[in-house]
C-alpha cells in the first residue's frame, strides 16, 4: 500500500495544473487568475515539499520512483527557484504581451517533469519525466511569437533536444540490453566491468544530460536560446532544467555505475574541464548580457560537474551547494535585467549599463555584489560554491582539475569586471524607470541579501546538505 | 579579556560603512557622512592604542583571541594577535584615519562612495592581520581586492581601467594558486587553525610545493620581481589616498604573510628557498633603484622605490635571524608611515599644479618652504638617514644578512647608496633649483589640515627612529618564538635525515 503523503506534492501539482488550465480555457480574460492560482499552488507545493523533509525515505512502484533526502532538497529548489522566475517576470510578460494563460501553464507542467525526473530511479520513469519537461520549454522558448529570435531558438532548441534525446534512448536501450533492467538498483547489481556496450550506454545517456546542462562540447544551442527567448524563460532556462539534470546526473552515475567509476570519471572530468574553459574565453567577446549569462552558466555547470567528477559524497554535496547557491545568484542577476527598463523597452546590452552607478546606486550595489559572487571573490557567496567543490576535488587529490578551475575563475573574472567597469567607470547615460514592482524588488533584495550575508552562517546550508548521502 | 576587541575592530569599520551608505547625499550631508567616517576612523585607532597599551610584552601566546565555530565541525572563526601582528594593526587604523581626513578634504566626486570604500577596507585589512584561521585570513585577504578595485577604477587618472584590472587580475591569479594549497592544508592535517597548524607542523614531502603556492600569491602582493609591473600602474591611476592605502597598508600583508605562514608553516622548505628569495629581492633592490632612477613621474618613481625597499623586506624576513625579522618588521612599519607621506606630499603638489611630471618642478623651496621642510623630512626617512625609522630597519636587516651571507649584503648595502640616489636627486629637482615653470609661482604653501596630517606622520617616523624601543620590545618574543620553533624544526628534520 502506497502511502500518499510521499507522492502528494506530484498529485498536487498534476490536479493544480489540471485545474488551472480549464478555468483559463472557460473563463474568458482570466490571465491574472491563472497567474495569481499558479503562484498559490506553488506555495503550497512548497510547504507540501518542507513536510515531506520529517518521513523517512522510501520507494514506490516497483522501486522505480524513489522519495529521499536528494529529491526533496532538489524539488524544494526547483519550487523555490520556480516561485522566483514567477515573481521577477510578472511584469515583464505583460509588457511583450506574452501574458496568457498558458504560460502558468506550461510552467507548471514543465516543473512537473522535473520533480519526476529527480525522483525517478527508473530509465524509463527518467526519460518520462525529461520529455515532459522538454516539450514544455520547446513552447516556452518560442512564446513570444512574433518575435523572429524566439521561434527560432524554440525550434533550435527543439530540433537539438530531439537529437540529444534520441542519442540518449539509444544509450538507455544500450543500458537494458547489457544489464536487462531499467531499474537503478537491478542495473548495479547485474553489471559486468568488462562490457563495452555497457560503456557506450552510459556515455550516450551522458551525453543526452549533458546537453540538458549545456556542457561543452554540447553547449551550441545555450547562446541562441538564451538569448532568443524571452528573459521571463530565458531565467527559467538558466535555473530549473539545470537543477533537474544534474540531480539526475548524479543518481544515475552513483547508484548504479559507481562501482565502473573508471568507465566515466575521465568523461565527466572533461566536460567540466573544457565547460569551465570555454564559458571563461567565450564570454569575453559577448555584448549581449543575455548571451553572456548563457556562456557564464556553462563555465559555472563546469564547477558542478567538477564536484560529480570526484565520485565521493563530499563530491556530490559540493554539487548541490554550487547549484543551490548558482540559483540565487542568478536569482539576482536576472532581476537586475528586468529592472533595466525604459517606457516599457526592456534593454540587455552591455553598454545600456553605462554609468548607471550614478543614476541607480542601489539597483548599481546589488548588481556589483551579484557579479563579484559570479566570479567567486570572497566573501559572497559564490566564493564558498567554488570552496566547497575545490574542497571537495583536492580530497580526491584531483589537483590538475583544481588548478585549471581556479584559473578560469581568473578569467571569467575578466569579463564580470568589465560588466562593472561599465556600470562604474564609465559616464551615465539616461535614466531608467523605477516603478518596479513588489515582486521584483522583492526577489532582488532578497537574493543580493542572501548572496552577501551567506558568509555569516556558512553552515546552515552545509548542515541541510549533509543530510543527503547516496554512497 | 571578556569583551570582542578584535571583532569589534573588525566590525567597527563596517558598520561605520553600513550607516553612511544610508546618508542621503545632498551637499548638506555630505558633510554627515565626513564626520561619520572620520568618526569611526578615530574611534577605530583609540581602542586599537588601548590594544597596544593592554598588551603583554612578555609572552608570545597569541592574545585577545576569540574562537567562535563558524562551520561546524571544520571551520572556527577565531582572532587573536601577538607581537607580529599588533603594529600592523596600529598602522591600518592610523594610516585608514590618515586617508579618510584626506579624502574629506579632496575629493569632490561621489565621497559618500569613498568613504565607505575606505571603511570596508580598513575592515578588511585588520582582519587580515588578526586572523588566525587560513579560510579566514583568504577572506579577508582576496575580499580587499573589491574596494581596491573600486577606488583605482572610479576616482583614478586617465589609466584607471587597465591599472584597476591589471591590479585585481594579477592578485587573483596569485591568490588561487594560495586557495589550493589552503585546501591541501585543511586534508593533510586535518585544520586550518594556525595554532594548532604550528604544533602539528606540515610533512615535510608537501612542503615546498605548498610553500610555492603561498609564495606565488605573497610575491604578487609584496611586489617581488618580476610579478611587481602591476604596482607603478596602480600607484600612478589611484588617487592620492588609495595610493597610501596600497603603499601603507596592501603591500605589508604579503610581508606579513611571509613571516607568519611561510616561515611558520613551512620551516623547511622557506630554509629550501632561500637562495631564490634572496635572488630576486637582490635584483628588486638593484634593478627597481636603476628604474626609479630614471623615472619621469613622481609617483612612479615613489612607486619603484616602494618595490625597493619591500625587497629590503623579504630579504630580512629570509636571514631567520632575530635582527632580520625585527629589521624587516620595522622597516615595513616605517615604510608604512614614510610613503604614505610621500604619496600625501606629491598629492598636494598634483592638486595645485595636476602634474606629476619632475621637470614641471623646480625651486619650489622658495615658494613653498614649509612644504620642502616637511618633504626633506620623509625623503631622508626614505633614504634611511640615522634619527628615522627607516635607518632603524634597513640597519637591521642588513646587521642580519651579514650574519649570514656577506655577498648578498654588499649588494644589498649598493641598493642603500642607489636608494640614496634617486630620492635625494628627486628632491633636487623639484624643490631646489631655478623656477622654470611660471605657474609654479602662484603656488599656495601646505594647508592647515595638510601640514597637520604631515606632522602626524613625521612624528612617529622621528620619534621612533631615536627611540625604537617600544617597536622592538612588543615583538622581540614573538619573534624569539617563531624562530625557535623554525630552528626546532630544521634540527629535528636534520636529525631525522642523519638518522635515516
Amino acid at each position: 500500500m502506497i502511502d500518499i503523503n510521499y507522492i502528494l506534492p506530484e498529485l498536487f501539482i498534476s490536479i493544480s495544473l489540471m485545474f488551472i488550465l480549464l478555468i483559463g480555457v472557460f473563463k474568458k480574460n482570466s490571465s491574472l487568475l491563472v497567474y495569481n492560482l499558479t503562484m498559490i499552488s506553488l506555495f503550497i507545493l512548497i510547504i507540501l515539499l518542507i513536510n515531506l523533509r520529517s518521513l523517512p525515505s522510501n520507494s514506490f512502484f516497483g522501486s522505480s520512483y524513489l522519495i529521499d533526502e536528494l529529491s526533496n532538497y532538489m524539488k524544494t529548489i526547483t519550487v523555490a527557484s520556480g516561485i522566483f522566475v514567477l515573481l521577477t517576470s510578472s511584469k515583464y510578460i505583460k509588457s511583450i504581451n506574452i501574458f496568457k494563460i498558458e504560460y502558468p501553464v506550461l510552467i507548471l507542467s514543465s516543473m512537473l517533469g522535473m520533480m519526476v525526473m529527480i525522483s525517478s530511479n527508473d530509465l524509463i520513469v527518467f526519460y518520462m519525466g525529461l520529455e515532459l519537461q522538454s516539450l514544455a520549454l520547446y513552447v516556452l522558448a518560442s512564446f513570444n511569437r512574433e518575435n523572429l529570435l524566439s521561434s527560432e531558438s524554440g525550434l533550435k532548441y527543439f530540433v537539438l533536444s530531439a537529437l540529444s534525446s534520441g542519442i540518449l534512448l539509444y544509450g538507455c536501450s544500450l543500458v537494458y540490453g547489457f544489464s536487462g533492467s531499467t531499474n537503478f538498483n537491478l542495473i548495479a547489481d547485474n553489471i559486468i566491468n568488462t562490457e563495452n556496450g555497457l560503456t557506450f550506454g552510459i556515455v550516450f545517456i551522458l551525453v543526452g544530460l549533458a546537453f540538458k546542462i549545456s556542457a561543452v562540447p554540447f553547449h551550441m544551442w545555450a547562446p541562441d536560446v538564451y538569448e532568443g527567448s524571452p528573459t521571463s524563460v530565458t531565467i527559467f532556462f538558466a535555473i530549473l532544467p539545470k537543477i533537474a539534470a544534474l540531480t539526475v546526473i548524479i543518481r544515475f552515475l552513483y547508484v548504479p555505475f559507481l562501482n565502473v567509476i573508471e568507465q566515466w570519471q575521465m568523461i565527466i572530468i572533461f566536460l567540466s574541464i573544457a565547460s569551465m574553459i570555454f564559458g571563461a574565453v567565450a564570454a569575453i567577446g559577448q555584448n549581449n548580457l543575455k548571451r553572456l549569462v548563457a556562456y557564464s552558466s556553462i563555465g559555472h555547470m563546469g564547477y558542478a560537474l567538477a564536484g560529480i567528477s570526484t565520485g565521493s559524497n563530499q563530491g556530490i554535496q559540493s554539487s548541490i551547494i554550487y547549484i543551490s547557491i548558482y540559483l540565487i545568484m542568478n536569482v539576482a542577476f536576472f532581476s537586475c535585467l528586468f529592472m533595466l527598463r525604459r517606457n516599457d523597452k526592456y534593454f540587455e546590452k552591455i553598454e545600456d549599463l553605462s554609468g548607471i552607478s550614478k543614476n541607480h546606486p542601489i539597483l548599481s550595489l546589488c548588481f556589483l555584489i551579484t557579479l563579484f559572487s559570479l566570479a567567486g571573490i570572497p566573501p559572497l557567496a559564490g566564493f564558498f560554491a567554488k570552496f566547497y567543490i575545490f574542497l571537495a576535488v583536492i580530497e580526491k587529490q584531483m589537483y590538475f582539475l583544481a588548478i585549471i578551475g581556479l584559473l578560469s575563475t581568473v578569467i571569467a573574472a575578466f569579463y564580470y569586471l568589465r560588466i562593472i567597469k561599465i556600470m562604474y567607470f564609465d559616464d551615465a547615460k539616461q535614466k531608467y524607470d523605477v516603478d518596479h514592482h513588489l515582486g521584483l524588488k522583492l526577489s532582488l533584495i532578497i537574493s543580493t541579501i542572501i548572496i552577501l550575508l551567506y558568509f555569516m552562517y556558512p553552515g546552515s546550508l552545509v548542515e541541510i546538505i549533509n543530510k543527503i548521502n547516496l554512497i | 579579556m571578556d569583551f570582542p576587541i578584535l571583532s569589534s575592530l573588525i566590525l567597527l569599520p563596517t558598520i561605520g560603512a553600513f550607516f553612511i551608505f544610508f546618508v542621503k547625499s545632498s551637499n548638506k550631508t555630505y558633510q554627515a557622512s565626513k564626520y561619520i567616517a572620520l568618526f569611526i576612523a578615530i574611534a577605530n585607532f583609540i581602542i586599537s592604542l588601548y590594544l597596544w597599551y593592554e598588551f603583554d610584552n612578555s609572552t608570545s601566546e597569541f592574545q585577545f583571541t576569540e574562537n567562535r565555530v563558524w562551520i561546524k565541525n571544520f571551520i572556527n572563526y577565531k582572532v587573536g594577535v601577538d607581537g607580529i601582528s599588533i603594529l600592523f594593526i596600529l598602522l591600518t587604523t592610523f594610516v585608514s584615519t590618515i586617508c579618510i581626513i584626506t579624502v574629506n578634504y579632496t575629493v569632490s566626486t561621489r565621497l559618500k562612495d569613498f568613504l565607505i570604500a575606505i571603511l570596508l577596507m580598513e575592515s578588511l585589512m585588520i582582519g587580515v592581520f588578526c586572523s588566525l584561521d587560513l579560510v579566514i585570513f583568504y577572506l579577508f585577504f582576496e575580499g580587499g581586492l573589491i574596494p581596491m578595485f573600486l577606488i583605482i577604477g572610479i576616482w583614478g587618472g586617465k589609466r584607471r581601467v587597465y591599472s584597476a584590472f591589471k591590479f585585481f587580475l594579477y592578485t587573483l591569479l596569485g591568490s588561487v594558486l594560495m586557495l589550493i594549497a589552503i585546501i591541501s592544508i585543511y586534508w593533510f592535517s586535518g585544520t586550518t587553525d594556525i595554532e594548532k597548524l604550528y604544533s602539528i607542523g606540515i610533512e615535510a614531502k608537501y612542503q615546498n610545493l605548498l610553500w610555492l603556492a603561498f609564495f606565488s600569491s605573497f610575491a604578487v602582493k609584496t611586489p617581488m620581481w618580476p610579478v611587481h609591473t602591476w604596482l607603478p600602474d596602480a600607484h600612478v591611476e589611484a588617487p592620492t589616498a588609495g595610493s597610501v592605502l596600497l603603499a601603507a597598508i596592501l603591500l605589508k600583508m604579503a610581508g606579513y604573510g611571509f613571516i607568519r605562514f611561510s616561515l611558520g608553516l613551512f620551516p623547511l622548505a622557506s630554509d629550501y628557498f632561500v637562495p631564490l628569495i634572496y635572488f630576486l629581492s637582490l635584483v628588486a633592490i638593484i634593478y627597481t633603484s636603476l628604474v626609479a632612477l630614471m623615472q619621469e613621474d613622481i609617483k612612479k618613481l615613489i612607486a619603484y622605490s616602494s618595490v625597493a625597499h619591500m625587497g629590503f623586506v623579504t630579504l630580512g624576513i629570509f636571514t631567520m635571524t632575530q635582527q632580520g625579522l625585527e629589521g624587516s618588521i620595522f622597516q615595513m612599519i616605517s615604510h608604512g608611515l614614510i610613503s604614505a607621506a610621500l604619496f600625501l606630499c606629491v598629492g598636494i603638489i598634483y592638486e595645485r599644479t595636476h602634474t606629476r611630471l619632475i621637470n614641471q618642478y623646480g625651486g619650489l623651496v622658495s615658494i613653498m618652504p614649509k612644504y620642502a621642510v616637511l618633504f626633506m623630512i620623509f625623503t631622508l626617512g626614505a633614504l634611511g638617514l640615522p634619527g628615522t625609522t627607516g635607518f632603524i630597519g634597513e640597519f637591521l636587516i642588513l646587521l642580519g644578512i651579514f650574519k649570514k651571507n656577506i655577498i648578498v649584503a654588499t649588494i644589498a648595502s649598493i641598493g642603500v647608496v642607489l636608494g640614496a640616489a634617486y630620492m635625494l636627486w628627486m628632491y633636487k629637482r623639484i624643490i631646489f633649483g631655478k623656477i622654470v615653470n611660471e605657474n609654479l609661482k602662484e603656488l599656495m604653501d601646505v594647508k592647515k589640515v595638510e601640514l597637520f596630517l604631515l606632522c602626524c606622520l613625521a612624528f612617529p617616523v622621528i620619534f621612533f627612529g631615536f627611540y625604537p624601543e617600544p617597536l622592538i620590545n612588543t615583538i622581540e618574543v614573538s619573534i624569539q618564538n617563531l624562530l625557535d620553533i623554525y630552528n626546532f624544526n630544521l634540527a629535528s628534520y636534520q636529525a631525522k635525515t642523519l638518522y635515516d
